[in-house]
């Protein structure tokens, strides 16, 4: 399957901050073929770092972020189902971001982009899905940020979606996640490369997003996996160096990830969406988390994993138990998994077999009103 | 087999002579909560054959696994510290099949049943059988039976009730037994239940 990311342009997005954004440029991919009445869409909502190509392989050969659960066969099966993934608002890979010139200065926005939320995103989303000729999607699903976009869409759009699938992610940000995106965030603003975001003529502030990178590949993995993985094994030496150079194998494995990040991610990208995280909760201006789920009307299927730290089950316990109090059609499962906060990339077995009974049962009962 | 056989042939849902009992009483259309589901077979069933919205509690990850995957929305969970979650009167009937005798607290777990649904469906081994009285009486030991083929130290039951014992407590409660069922293999039974029924299935309400 080679894929190809296509793009579309809107006049306008109100944004929740109050301000107005002008135009708008949305990076979006489609899998599978769009049932005659429109039935069988699922949009797919990427993480953090993602982009639009989720799966099949692109002109230059590279692999979607989630190809083993999309495609022929596969969780979300391309056969049966019609699957589009958008990059974010305010990312680097299509959609508009910091990293857009601003068509009033001719420059790029920098950090006089606007601040984002993850509702704005969704709200983003919903003019593409709309402009597609889609009323109702078969289902939202993604796993981390991804997942919260999932929880935003059942909330804001009722009606616009038959099920979720929000995958290891929560309802509102914690302390402790607000606190490791801050610590990326204050690496990449201690770098003098960053110049208060206007960087784009000159050098990137490579330093501090590695740095970011670092932290958060870190949070992803787990003690389990990162003792199978590196151990305390050493990097093409037998003797500690005693100079600051790479000893071990997980000090290599940090510094590769991030400087490969620095390629291909914007800065300010960075800036921005973990700020969108970090603002996110469901439950704001609700008297209880469960008084926002009100307004949801779809099925939902909660995935969470048993070594995944940075968004632990209780998170998505907490979701559920939301959900139940309200009588909402909900169904959860814990995975077993040494992979971490990763697990929802890797796991991919467990997952697909309860996904690919969720949609089946999901589609035949609105098929069946 | 000396048990007495005198009523109606039951025949298999699943493999379970309890579950064409529930299936039974379980009117189409109802929304109906499955305590330790398992792997939801039942309620697959009664969504394909009485259209019933269904939901399930199942402990076990990997049963829950397969439960989803069949299209039931399952919570993993344990199934006394789920049922508070759920509000007052969600349900039509709230099933807890082979699993009363494993709970820590059953009358709080027959409570919650009937706080969430307007009607309970239980069925449990009756420890007051025959073959139950006949192994403790001349072992001098802790019943084994084809019911309670555990040894003591290893048996997931916890709490051993008759039927006799079942009906004391609800006519102590003030619960109303709607419907009873007897089985032992798979003929009813009507004659002296609490010694020749292996399994009772009731139906009750507050």
């Amino acid at each position: 399957m080679i894929t190809q990311t296509q793009s579309a342009r809107f006049n306008s997005l109100s944004l929740d901050c109050g301000l107005v954004l002008s135009p708008v440029d949305v990076a979006f991919e489609t899998y599978g073929e769009l049932n005659a009445d429109k039935s069988n869409a699922i949009l797919i909502e990427h993480a953090f770092s993602g982009d639009a190509h989720a799966a099949g392989a692109d002109a230059e050969g590279k692999i979607g972020w989630w190809d083993n659960m999309i495609g022929s066969g596969k969780g979300f099966d391309t056969d049966r189902y019609f699957v589009i993934c958008s990059n974010v608002l305010s990312g680097c890979r299509g959609t508009t971001g910091p990293g857009s010139i601003n068509p009033a200065t001719g420059a790029p926005y920098g950090t006089t982009f606007p601040g984002v939320t993850i509702a704005d995103m969704v709200r983003l989303q919903k003019k593409l899905v709309d402009r597609l000729g889609i009323h109702r999607l078969l289902s939202v699903s993604g796993g981390s940020m991804g997942g919260m976009q999932a929880l935003e869409w059942a909330v804001s759009f009722p009606d616009a979606v038959a099920s979720v699938i929000p995958i290891a992610c929560t309802a509102r940000h914690s302390a402790m996640q607000i606190a490791f995106n801050e610590v990326g965030r204050q690496a990449i603003m201690a770098d003098l490369d960053w110049a208060g975001g206007n960087y784009y003529s000159g050098k990137m502030p490579g330093r501090g997003l590695s740095v970011a990178r670092m932290v958060g590949h870190i949070t992803y993995m787990s003690d389990d996996s990162m003792r199978e993985k590196f151990g305390r094994r050493m990097r093409d030496r037998d003797k500690f160096g005693y100079d600051f150079s790479v000893d071990f194998e997980v000090e290599n494995y940090l510094r590769y990830r991030g400087s490969q990040f620095v390629d291909r991610f914007d800065a300010n990208s960075y800036l921005y969406i973990t700020k969108a995280m970090d603002y996110f909760d469901l439950s704001a201006g609700y008297p209880s988390l469960a008084a926002s789920f009100e307004r949801a009307t779809c099925r939902f299927l909660v995935l969470s994993f048993t070594s995944d730290w940075l968004y632990p089950s209780y998170q998505s316990q907490e979701i559920v138990n939301a959900l139940r109090g309200r009588n909402r059609d909900v169904a959860y499962c814990e995975l077993e998994s040494s992979y971490g906060h990763d697990a929802f990339l890797v796991e991919v077995k467990e997952q697909a077999e309860m996904v690919g009974g969720f949609l089946a049962q999901t589609l035949k009962e609105i098929s069946r009103r | 087999m000396s048990t007495k056989r005198n009523g109606p042939q039951v025949r298999d849902i699943l493999g379970r002579s309890d579950y064409t009992i529930i299936s039974g009483i379980v009117e189409p259309g109802s929304k109906v909560l499955d305590l330790g589901c398992g792997e939801a077979e039942l309620l697959a069933w009664l969504v394909e054959n009485k259209q019933v919205q269904a939901r399930g509690v199942e402990i076990s990850g990997s049963k829950v696994r397969v439960a989803i995957a069949r299209g039931v929305s399952v919570y993993q969970g344990d199934i006394e510290q789920s049922l508070p979650g759920y509000p007052d009167q969600a349900f039509d009937y709230v099933i807890l099949s082979q699993t009363l005798q494993q709970t820590l607290h059953p009358l709080e777990v027959l409570r919650e049943m009937l706080r969430v649904g307007r009607g309970a469906i239980v069925a449990f081994p009756n420890f007051g059988h025959w073959k139950v009285r006949w192994s403790h009486l001349v072992s001098g030991r802790a019943p084994r039976t084809e019911l309670f083929p555990y040894d003591w130290y290893d048996s997931p039951n916890i709490h051993f009730l008759t039927i006799d014992d079942f009906e004391r407590l609800t006519s102590a409660q003030g619960w109303k037994l709607e419907k009873r069922i007897f089985l032992s293999g798979h003929k009813e039974v009507s004659l002296l239940p609490n010694l020749n029924a292996e399994v009772a299935v009731y139906l009750f309400r507050k």
